[in-house]
């Protein structure tokens, strides 16, 4: 299993390369708490089990991505600036297809 | 004015299981929290769900582990003031804390233990720009007195329980109830579900769906709200609005405490005994943060325990004491009650 490297534009614009392991069934808000992108405390609230929408980012790159969960679905369903491409990080989990990935994350609410 | 020995804030497993190891060195507690019940976010947000990593429990429901820490420190008597968020804090001269609430209740202890978790919960706001304008002119957050909106037109926005259930309970007090949801689906239960249904159906209750309030009207107070629809905006009379969105945790006015914030956490001694910058104020479980800290509920009940060794030793620095088992002290309740291994049965050989 090997590093892939993804794309994490933080709340303020800034883009960050981040190297994220496939092996350590880790997810996106995981790979930007571990890289402390965002103010611990304003995302992955609920741990990330899908009931709050503090970790929704937006995904920019084109690759295909496992189906929401009905969970996901409708926590999403109550979020504040939902768009088109609006995920919860923490359901992205880090496998090798994900290879270049970018995502921005959501304004905090 | 209500007095005790530890003021805890905030009565999630932390903060619950303080009350125990507090029992122990027979030191009473009382907890604040603004939510209305115990449990901190294993009641609010996951109670269905299992944890894994309570040592002893290979698997245990969220709200079961909190049931469970509401039997254990039963036989300690503890003190709730539940539904309030404590707001200030005030040091008197002979050392001891008083701790206001927002609705001014308040508590005097010699030993504060913030068991905060990721703050009080906070009803989540909808980004409408001129929201705050109409916070008490029409909007509300927060149902206090339902009868405050008999006769009224009243718009409420969201898909969960608590949008469906008001949006049902309001069909009676209410002169028009109007619901607004972005999806066709809602996340509530599902006879709460079939209820707005059969309201709908009954032209009871107005549902607009899929649909977004965008916008608020109103000279002084709330006079319309307006609604997209699709490509379709209009305008909709209406005395009040309610955003029904869930509760996130806001670390809020203890963060104007005087404390030593870093990371939305208080900074404590961990290599001793999690006091913050100010003596007599202890940080426990989620809140606190230490180089090498961990946001789980098992450090929480580590961190309580030797935070009550050491509120007892600042309370009575003049006692010795020293850490007794369970097993070999028991448990004596300030009710009266007394837990203790059985005497093993001696019985002689004739």
């Amino acid at each position: 299993m090997k590093d892939i490297n993804i794309t994490i534009i933080d709340r303020e614009g800034v883009k960050h390369n981040v190297e994220a392991p496939t092996d350590m069934n880790m997810n996106v808000m995981e790979i930007v708490r571990s890289y402390e992108l965002a103010p611990e405390g304003t995302i992955g609230i609920c741990g990330g089990m899908a009931m709050c929408a503090s970790c929704q980012c937006y995904v920019e790159s084109d690759h295909s991505l496992p189906e929401m969960s009905y969970d996901e679905d409708l926590m999403l369903s109550e979020a504040f600036n939902v768009k088109e491409n609006s995920r919860l990080s923490c359901q992205i989990f880090i496998t090798e297809e994900l290879n270049g990935l970018q995502v921005t994350l959501a304004p905090e609410v | 004015m209500i007095k005790t020995d530890i003021l805890i804030i905030g009565a999630g497993p932390t903060g619950l299981f303080a009350v125990f190891e507090a029992g122990l060195l027979k030191l009473k507690c009382h907890l604040i929290d603004a939510l209305p019940q115990a449990g901190g976010q294993c009641a609010e947000i996951y109670p269905k769900k299992p944890i894994y990593d309570i040592p002893g429990f290979p698997e245990v429901l969220a709200g079961d582990l909190v049931s469970n820490l509401m039997k254990q420190i039963e036989p300690f008597q503890p003190g709730f003031t539940l539904g309030e968020r404590a707001n200030t804090i005030d040091k008197l001269d002979d050392g001891t804390f008083v701790v206001t609430t927002d609705k001014g209740t308040k508590h005097h202890a010699p030993i504060v233990a913030i068991a905060g978790g990721l703050g009080s919960f906070e009803p989540r706001k909808p980004p409408i720009t001129n929201l705050a304008d109409f916070e008490d002119k029409g909007v509300e957050y927060i149902i206090r007195d339902p009868e405050m909106y008999r006769n009224k037109n009243v718009v409420i926005s969201g898909g969960g329980d608590s949008a469906l259930d008001w949006s049902i309970f309001l069909t009676d007090v209410a002169k028009s109830v109007t619901l607004v949801h972005r999806r066709n689906e809602f996340r509530g239960a599902l006879d709460s579900v079939e209820k707005v249904q059969e309201l709908k159906n009954l032209g009871k209750i107005e549902l607009f769906t899929p649909a977004e309030v965008i916008g608020l009207v109103g000279k002084n107070n709330l006079e319309e709200v307006v609604i997209k629809r699709g490509a379709e905006v209009f305008n909709r009379e209406c005395d009040h609005f309610i955003p029904l969105f869930g509760l996130s945790p806001k670390l809020g006015p203890i963060a104007d405490w005087g404390l030593e914030i870093e990371k939305n956490a208080i900074k404590v001694n961990n290599a001793l005994d999690y006091q913050t910058n100010i003596p007599g104020i202890y940080a426990i479980g989620d809140i606190n943060t230490y180089p090498g800290k961990l946001k789980l509920i098992l450090c929480g009940f580590h961190e309580a325990t030797l935070m009550c060794q050491s509120a007892y030793q600042r309370i009575f620095p003049d006692k010795r004491y020293v850490m007794k088992y369970t097993t070999v002290g028991g448990v004596q309740g300030f009710d009266g009650s007394k837990k203790e291994a059985p005497k093993a049965v001696i019985k002689s050989i004739d």
